[in-house]
């Protein structure tokens, strides 16, 4: 500041403003930050001062690393209560017209049925849903902001944040969309192969390499004593391709979200093995994820979107209103299916492709929210198979990334009630998981390629 | 002579297309053999799975089908259903942009080169290097740096269009005759009005079969970068279709995107026709 006072320092313009970059001290001001990202500027300019008592040390820093990365690493030690905060003021959005990306799968219910259902209107947003071709694609365009929130695989935020097959960006699950809701299914001609163990040579696809279903599929084969990467061949296939490619033969099966794999039953290509539910009762599959810079740059709009996908779960996880919204959804504007698929799918009397009728109301359930013990879980999978290497603080990732306290605040304000705790403990085939001990869990699987 | 090869060329083509249709119809009708099902399971199954219906379609559905297309080519009911002809206005305006950009770029700069022998030669390793990468190969590339997925659909029509035009025009650009650019030369003319009055109109018939060449490649790659990124345009079609397993709407996009293929290479056809000189 001294500087800007000192008409004899050669280094100042006289006439300019206190930094030296704007033409006099009006045009200065107004291109400061104002509302919320000026809040947000003094805690960060606190935060890093509070890192680097001497400026020279900032500045080897910044040099060092880059701004974008100090940014997110500053992002990573704000306090996590903040953004609720943010959220707690129901302002108006800052923009109404948003644009959500999704997969055509039964597990993005609640992001669909928003719209034709009129969840998103009801919280003044003009919402467009947009099919998208692949997992990848999605990344891409939300890390691109052409989307500013994606239906994602529950594990891909926790990825994009680690930097794991793209660029670190500190993402956020504050909802998950379904738990369960997918299958193993298997080529017709294996009907009398159910046995796991028989399965070596197997080529399996999955949806993508950073998904639950990659993880329950290994941890599948691996307690029957099949190693995932040298017994059978696992290929990740987008999900519109892979009943086309169980019907070529290309592969032995799959396991896929729903309706892939009612699709495959309901053109007599494949049969249903177990539901995923049978390997991990209440496991998270798909995730609403929003880049932590969208919720710091539109606080209100991201939380009228949440609250609007909250909203439409919570509508969802009811079993009489499922035949409705399978009528809201199949349509060729959303899923493009048959609407008996979407409808056994979501009721959960389905055909097995056996030849029996099955009923299981939670073959699919929506439950919204974000357990940090559920990216715990993933975290301790991707070390298991060797996508995380080196050390991770378990519970400071799973804490960034899955949401529990946001969503837990915003539901009470709804009305709706959410769990008490933020993290739980489960039971993976008959295996008890305590996220309070993810290395002992890690170290207890024989089939790993972690250390 | 002409007009009865013509017409005798029409009469088999036809026929042809006949035997096609008809051999197409028998092979779908078949059933296959199916084991009988109780009849609550049955109504969930699918027709191929209850009464061994083929999954293809015949050409029949496929008519039923186009004529559905036709009858209402421009409905728009959200963002991820429109009508084929707004689809099909979304493909070719993205072709139109990076396909335009293409000719802006590789005409000009394919003169330069043609022009000079030095920079002819100099710039041959990037082109010949360049020029065989698959088109779609740019795509991750272009997401990445273009931030921006309409923009990188139009960048890779840009760049898959530019190689055959600009080879092209180089070749046509040099290969003009000596003499004709001697004459040019005893008559002092500058070297601007020789580029225009001289080359330009010797090397068109060598541009014109360039940008013949680039648009169908555009074309055929417009849908497979279409199918990558979605959102709009005959490629998303397909690929929406495909999601659905819906073979019939496949095979009518299939024969969409044909016709509009051979429409957008006739066209060139015709004006390459008007620049063509006898020697």
């Amino acid at each position: 500041m001294a500087r800007s006072d000192n008409p004899f320092d050669a280094r100042r313009r006289l006439g300019g403003c206190s930094c030296g970059a704007h033409a006099d001290q009006a045009a200065h001001e107004a291109s400061l930050p104002s509302g919320d990202a000026a809040v947000v500027r003094v805690v960060e300019a606190a935060m890093l001062r509070a890192l680097f008592p001497h400026d020279a040390g900032r500045r080897a820093f910044l040099k060092s690393v880059g701004a974008a990365t100090a940014a997110a690493a500053v992002a990573q030690f704000l306090p996590t209560q903040f953004v609720a905060e943010a959220f707690a003021e129901a302002g108006r959005p800052e923009r109404a017209d948003l644009k959500v990306g999704f997969i055509p799968i039964t597990c993005a219910t609640p992001i669909i049925m928003a719209k034709p259902m009129g969840f998103y209107e009801k919280q003044g947003l003009n919402v467009d849903v947009v099919k998208t071709a692949g997992w990848a694609v999605v990344r891409d365009k939300t890390l691109n902001k052409e989307y500013d929130a994606a239906h994602m695989l529950a594990p891909m935020p926790i990825a994009i944040t680690l930097g794991l097959g793209s660029n670190p960006v500190p993402f956020a699950v504050p909802a998950i969309e379904n738990v369960n809701g997918q299958a193993i299914c298997l080529a017709n001609k294996h009907k009398d192969n159910r046995d796991p163990k028989n399965w070596k040579g197997f080529k399996l696809a999955i949806p993508f390499d950073y998904s639950n279903h990659n993880y329950l599929l290994r941890y599948y084969l691996a307690e029957h004593g099949i190693d995932p990467d040298t017994d059978v061949q696992l290929r990740s296939v987008p999900p519109p391709e892979m009943v086309a490619n169980l019907r070529a033969d290309n592969i032995d099966g799959f396991l896929a979200p729903d309706n892939i794999v009612q699709r495959a039953v309901y053109d007599g290509v494949g049969f249903i093995h177990v539901l995923s539910k049978e390997i991990w009762d209440g496991h998270p599959c798909c995730s609403f994820s929003v880049a932590q810079d969208t919720i710091r740059e539109m606080p209100n709009a991201t939380a009228a979107l949440l609250r609007a996908i909250l909203q439409a779960t919570a509508y969802a996880s009811r079993l009489e209103n499922r035949k409705e919204i399978a009528a809201a959804i199949a349509p060729a504007n959303y899923l493009n299916q048959p609407l008996t698929v979407v409808e056994q799918v979501l009721t959960g009397t389905y055909a097995d492709g056996l030849g029996s009728v099955r009923k299981d109301p939670r073959r699919v359930a929506f439950d919204p929210f974000p357990y940090e013990s559920f990216a715990i879980w993933t975290l301790t999978q991707m070390k298991r198979w060797g996508q995380i290497k080196g050390d991770v603080d378990y519970a400071a990732v799973a804490r960034q990334v899955y949401r529990a306290t946001d969503a837990a605040k915003l539901m009470k304000q709804d009305g709706l009630a959410p769990p008490e705790a933020t993290t739980k403990t489960f039971v993976v085939m008959g295996k008890p998981f305590d996220p309070a001990k993810p290395q002992e869990y890690l170290d207890s699987f024989k089939i790993k390629r972690a250390s | 002579m002409q007009r009865t090869l013509t017409l005798r060329a029409g009469i088999l083509s036809l026929a042809l297309l006949a035997v096609i249709l008809l051999g197409w119809q028998v092979a779908v009708s078949g059933t296959a053999k199916t084991e009988a099902m109780d009849p609550e399971y049955a109504a969930l199954m699918g027709q191929s799975a209850t009464t061994g219906k083929s999954a293809m379609p015949g050409p029949l559905d496929v008519g039923a089908t186009i004529w559905g297309h036709l009858s209402d080519p421009f409905y728009d009911r959200g963002p991820n259903d429109k009508g084929i002809g707004i689809q099909l206005a979304y493909s070719i305006g993205r072709v139109a942009l990076g396909y335009g950009l293409a000719v802006l770029v590789a005409i000009p700069v394919g003169f330069l080169i043609g022009m000079s022998p030095l920079m002819s030669r100099a710039l041959d390793p990037f082109i010949q290097i360049l020029k065989p990468v698959s088109p779609l190969a740019w795509m991750p590339l272009a997401l990445y740096t273009i931030k921006d997925s309409a923009l990188s659909a139009i960048f890779v029509i840009f760049i898959c269009s530019l190689w055959p035009m600009l080879m092209n025009t180089v070749f046509g650009v040099s290969s003009t005759r000596k003499e004709w650019l001697n004459v040019a030369r005893t008559l002092e003319v500058g070297p601007v009005r020789r580029a225009f009055t001289v080359i330009l109109p010797a090397a068109a018939p060598t541009i014109l079969t360039g940008m013949r060449i680039s648009i169908g490649i555009a074309w055929l790659v417009i849908v497979a970068a279409e199918m990558l990124v979605g959102g709009t345009g005959i490629g998303y079609f397909v690929w929406n279709e495909w999601n659905n397993l819906s073979i019939t709407n496949v095979i009518t996009s299939i024969l969409v995107i044909g016709v509009v293929g051979m429409a957008l290479d006739q066209l060139l056809a015709r004006a390459q026709r008007l620049v063509t000189f006898p020697e």
